[in-house]
């Protein structure tokens, strides 16, 4: 598959995980007004909660990661090499130059942030800088700053407001439930209390159980999915697809772990900072569900396909 | 009564339409015009620069005057050239006479290890990163507009208005092929 082909694919199908994402959302609230009667109205409210606790974060986005993962503004001198590929980087993608911050770690990872691409920053570990050469640091950066580019702070500050949702209706309807739910609900269903009615209950009370780890690993498809197209994207940034390449065969070789990293920034890094234990067959399976980048194998087989 | 409101939507939507198509066709030719001007920031800086590297490497290697006369010399003949062709074939002088300058370095260590020399070296490479990355943002905003005028629905805006297809730039053929450094 050609570069522009695997763009607009990788596009295609995260939009597409959005939709089915926002279809939870609605079926959620189904399961929510069937089993306790909270109707849309609870819907509206679960979305304001979300949004008004994930807006605060998506505003000052860049401030937060940077802070938590320890990064410090890269001197232009003596990171003169950083500062000229990121330079040459923005002015291949229109760009504006993103603040340059380095985080002081052996291991080599880098991440991107910020809400748009006139408020990005971008930060490498000193790991990274050691370890790479300078077309593969540039293949890196270009990953990065695809991420600006693709807005997928965006994207993924969407995904966790749907996964707010979708956690706040189940949670809400759950606790209705126990506590024995709204009253007026209660006698229209002991009136035409069936067969049917009563399949459909037990229905929607699975998929209230069910629905929040369903948004999770949804939430996870779709890092996976920018992840993908990240790549793509870098090549198409550099023309040089066996600089990245070359890089990702580096960090799968390296097994060090970002120290400053969680789970909660995990999706930010070009590789997942998160340690992974060797896990087998359906173990394994089910771990990959939950992570947020494909695997380095799989990712550097795509690049040797362009 | 209903009809003419009808009618009037149409128009007023139609009319804010093609305000939209032309505009984004003028920020189209604007970025052209401003990938252009980028290019030209390159090249001027990477002048500014080679005067510098000049100075560094006398100090060590002063006897090599036949490779810095030349690096100088291909300087002054691409701030002179006139016409894209002209500029491209200067440009290119330039970009092979520094790499000979560059190939010197490994025959005297004191300069290679002079920490001036690394920073001017690192400049020059930067800046040349960034000379071609500005001429493959040319390259791709004269695709997306010379694409976008000539579809629809702006290929209609752009037939009225005269907006002109614009050219690419092309690497010459000795630019494409491997750099041939001489002793």
């Amino acid at each position: 598959m050609d570069l522009y082909r695997q763009i607009t694919a990788n596009k295609r199908r995260s939009w597409l995980l959005i939709a089915a994402f926002v279809a939870l959302v609605v079926v959620v609230g189904l399961a929510a007004d069937l089993v306790v009667g909270l109707g849309p109205i609870a819907v509206v409210i679960a979305v304001v909660i979300a949004v008004a606790g994930v807006a605060g974060a998506y505003w000052r986005s860049d401030a937060i990661a940077l802070a938590v993962s320890h990064a410090q503004p890269a001197d232009p001198v003596a990171h003169a090499r950083l500062h000229n590929l990121v330079e040459g980087l923005c002015i291949a993608g229109g760009l504006p130059k993103p603040g340059i911050y380095v985080i002081d770690d052996p291991a080599p990872n880098a991440f991107a942030t910020g809400r748009d691409p006139k408020h990005a920053s971008l930060a490498v570990t000193t790991g990274l800088l050691e370890r790479l050469n300078r077309v593969e640091l540039e293949g890196v950066l270009a990953h990065e700053l695809s991420h600006v580019k693709n807005y997928d702070i965006l994207v993924s500050t969407l995904a966790v407001t749907l996964v707010g949702v979708v956690t706040i209706l189940a949670d809400v309807s759950l606790r209705f439930l126990w506590w024995g739910g709204p009253r007026h609900r209660d006698d229209r269903a002991r009136h035409s209390a069936g067969g049917p009615a009563m399949v459909m209950a037990v229905l929607g009370l699975v998929l209230l159980v069910l629905a929040p780890l369903v948004a999770r690993v949804m939430q996870a498809a779709v890092s996976r999915r920018r992840e993908a197209l990240a790549d793509v994207s870098a090549v198409a940034l550099t023309r040089y697809p066996p600089g990245l390449l070359s890089a990702l065969e580096k960090l799968r070789d390296d097994t060090t772990v970002v120290h400053s990293a969680s789970r909660a920034t995990a999706h930010l890094w070009i590789e997942s900072p998160v340690a992974r234990l060797e896990s087998e067959g359906r173990q394994a399976w089910l771990n990959r569900l939950f992570d947020t980048h494909p695997p380095l194998e799989e990712r550097i087989q795509a690049l040797r396909e362009l | 009564m209903t009809f003419l409101l009808i009618l009037l939507g149409t128009v007023v939507l139609i009319g804010v339409l093609l305000v939209f198509q032309y505009n984004s066709l003028i920020k189209l030719r604007n970025r052209i015009e401003g990938a252009w001007a980028q290019i030209d920031v390159q090249l001027k800086r990477r002048y500014d620069l080679i005067p510098n590297l000049v100075e560094t490497v006398k100090g060590y290697a002063a006897h090599e005057k036949e490779t810095l006369d030349a690096v100088i010399r291909a300087r002054n003949a691409a701030g002179a050239a006139s016409g894209p062709a002209d500029q491209a074939q200067a440009e290119n002088m330039v970009t092979s006479a520094l790499r000979q300058v560059f190939a010197l370095s490994e025959a005297y260590p004191d300069l290679k290890a002079n920490q001036g020399f690394v920073q001017l070296q690192e400049e020059i490479a930067g800046t040349e990163g960034r000379i071609s990355y500005a001429r493959q943002f040319y390259n791709d905003s004269v695709l997306r507009y010379n694409t976008k005028i000539q579809t629809f629905p702006t290929v209609i805006i752009a037939n009225a208005m005269q907006f002109r297809e614009r050219e690419y730039f092309e690497a010459d053929d000795a630019s494409r092929g491997p750099v041939q450094v001489q002793f």
